[in-house]
């Protein structure tokens, strides 16, 4: 690859990544109106599609107020490290054979890590915003997002042990004559729910609650630095049913249609499911999340460890 | 390269330099997270990046944010800000400061004398490291198992509290004093804190 294609496929990733997440909002929109039996935005444009173009302006035009009893330098700060880091995640996700900006052999580890770095933007916007509520959501998403850290990271084993290998186009690679769904069940489904609770969407938005938060740990931003903590949601269900995709179903494998749009249709079929979760369940409290994660969760996680590495050592001999 | 190594040193140290000089619990923090990232890239431009990335999910990612919360928790503001200062005097740091740049100056003279200054270490595999924790190390990787199983039950112990319900009809019945017709007046009316504080995570 030389580096002038490189250069492309950054490029092209970015502006589709950017597009993906900014049209969400309108396909969440639309999709939620149709689940609820509503009508849902439909007077800008063809459905709706231009409420796009015009909540971005409105988020462009706002006044961009800083309180004044905010810690100034790291309120600017926080919005930008969510979308920074989730963004960086996209780096090691193979969507086609060829189309990847850095395949690097501790792939997952890398999201792994850039998934661990992204709770620092809900802390500390949530900590300079210098608000009891956004506080309180603050704290709230630290400690589910650490722990939610712990089961996302077990689930993953089970797949690494089976390939040998912390490489994203290496697992896809192992999954050509099976994918990684049926193997690893227990694995598919903790590390949704761990990915639903590290972006922090409904039924896990106890970090914003709006009925009893008012909005968490970004209730005093406003304009675009609200604008970007919305934009990294949207990325963050993006990146996790991506690596959904990548991980558990086969990547761009399948047949007849070209690989890329095998992915991509994967993956919007994932991110349809994260708004079907939102249009459907109700948010569980702070504490019994807690448990959910460490009484159910954890040991569920660590038997499927044990299990699938006793199959993998009998198997090999 | 010899180069991104010298940068990210020279971050590392700024960052912890700036760690110890900063009045706010929160600023000094993150100065950290700076710092062990910098650390991290030290690792990966040495060539072991299954290092480099742990150091992040597990000090950067995991740990750092503990602090903060616990910080966080503890609402140290501008009050704590005003005692640090009055805290940090010459008298304070000047013995500790002198004595640690005695050993920087040996450090130096070693690095300039020595023969192994060569920067470059083989790689160390992941299998490798794990074979002799779970080989030579045993009983020490045992252990420390043993610590933090103990460390996890004291904190189950600490942060235990019976489970009350609010609900008259759903309380357990219990053969108390209170049942004895004779003491109704002298029932203990307990205000459950317990149940007002924060679930201990």
């Amino acid at each position: 690859m030389t580096v002038m294609q490189h250069i492309w496929i950054v490029l092209g990733v970015l502006f589709v990544l950017l597009n993906i997440a900014a049209g969400l909002i309108w396909v969440e929109r639309r999709m939620l109106a149709l689940w609820q039996d509503r009508l849902g935005p439909n007077r800008a444009g063809p459905f709706g599609i231009l409420i796009v173009l015009a909540d971005t302006l409105k988020l462009f035009f706002k006044e961009d107020w800083i309180p004044p009893f905010a810690d100034k330098w790291i309120f600017i700060t926080a919005p930008a490290i969510v979308v920074g880091t989730v963004l960086l995640s996209f780096v090691i996700i193979p969507f086609a054979p060829n189309i990847v900006v850095a395949d690097l052999n501790i792939g997952l580890l890398f999201f792994l890590a850039m998934s661990s770095l992204a709770v620092y933007s809900i802390v500390l916007g949530g900590w300079a915003s210098n608000n009891k509520y956004a506080l309180l959501g603050g704290m709230r998403g630290a400690s589910q997002m650490i722990a939610y850290e712990v089961f996302m990271g077990l689930s993953l084993m089970g797949v690494v042990m089976l390939t040998g290998s912390f490489k994203l186009s290496d697992i896809v690679a192992a999954q050509k004559d099976m994918w990684f769904c049926i193997k690893q069940p227990v694995g598919l489904v903790v590390f949704f729910i761990a990915g639903i609770a590290e972006t922090h969407r409904l039924p896990f938005d106890i970090p914003e609650s709006e009925s009893e938060l008012v909005a968490g740990y970004h209730s005093e931003y406003s304009g675009m630095k609200f604008g970007m903590f919305f934009i990294g949601e949207y990325l963050g269900i993006t990146l996790i049913s991506a690596m959904t995709t990548t991980i558990f179903f086969g990547g761009w494998l399948g047949p007849f249609l070209p690989p890329w749009l095998w992915f991509f249709i994967k993956t919007f079929a994932f991110i349809m499911f994260f708004i079907l979760l939102r249009a459907s369940l109700p948010r569980p409290r702070y504490d019994q999340l807690m448990e959910y994660g460490w009484k159910l969760l954890l040991p569920l996680v660590l038997l499927n460890l044990l299990i699938t590495g006793a199959i993998a050592l009998w198997i090999r001999g | 390269m010899p180069v991104l190594f010298y940068i990210s040193s020279a971050i590392a140290i700024i960052a912890t330099i700036m760690v110890i000089t900063r009045y706010e619990p929160i600023h000094a923090l993150l100065y950290l997270v700076v710092s062990f990232m910098a650390v991290s890239m030290i690792f990966l431009s040495v060539g072991a990046p299954f290092v480099a990335v742990l150091e992040v999910i597990l000090y950067a990612g995991a740990i750092i944010v503990l602090f903060i919360f616990v910080v966080m928790m503890l609402n140290l503001g501008s009050v704590t800000a005003v005692q640090e200062k009055q805290w940090l005097k010459p008298k304070v740091w000047v013995g500790p400061s002198v004595l640690t740049l005695l050993l920087l100056v040996e450090l130096i003279i070693l690095l300039f004398r020595g023969s192994n200054t060569d920067m470059s270490m083989p790689p160390v595999e992941v299998k490798r490291v794990s074979l002799t924790l779970y080989r030579e190390y045993i009983i020490a990787v045992e252990l420390a198992g043993f610590l933090l199983m103990a460390g996890v039950v004291g904190a189950a112990h600490i942060g235990k509290h019976t489970k009350k319900h609010l609900h008259r009809f759903l309380q357990e019945e219990k053969p108390t004093i209170a049942d004895l017709p004779d003491n109704r007046s002298e029932i203990p009316i307990e205000k459950d804190k317990k149940e007002l504080a924060e679930p201990v995570v």
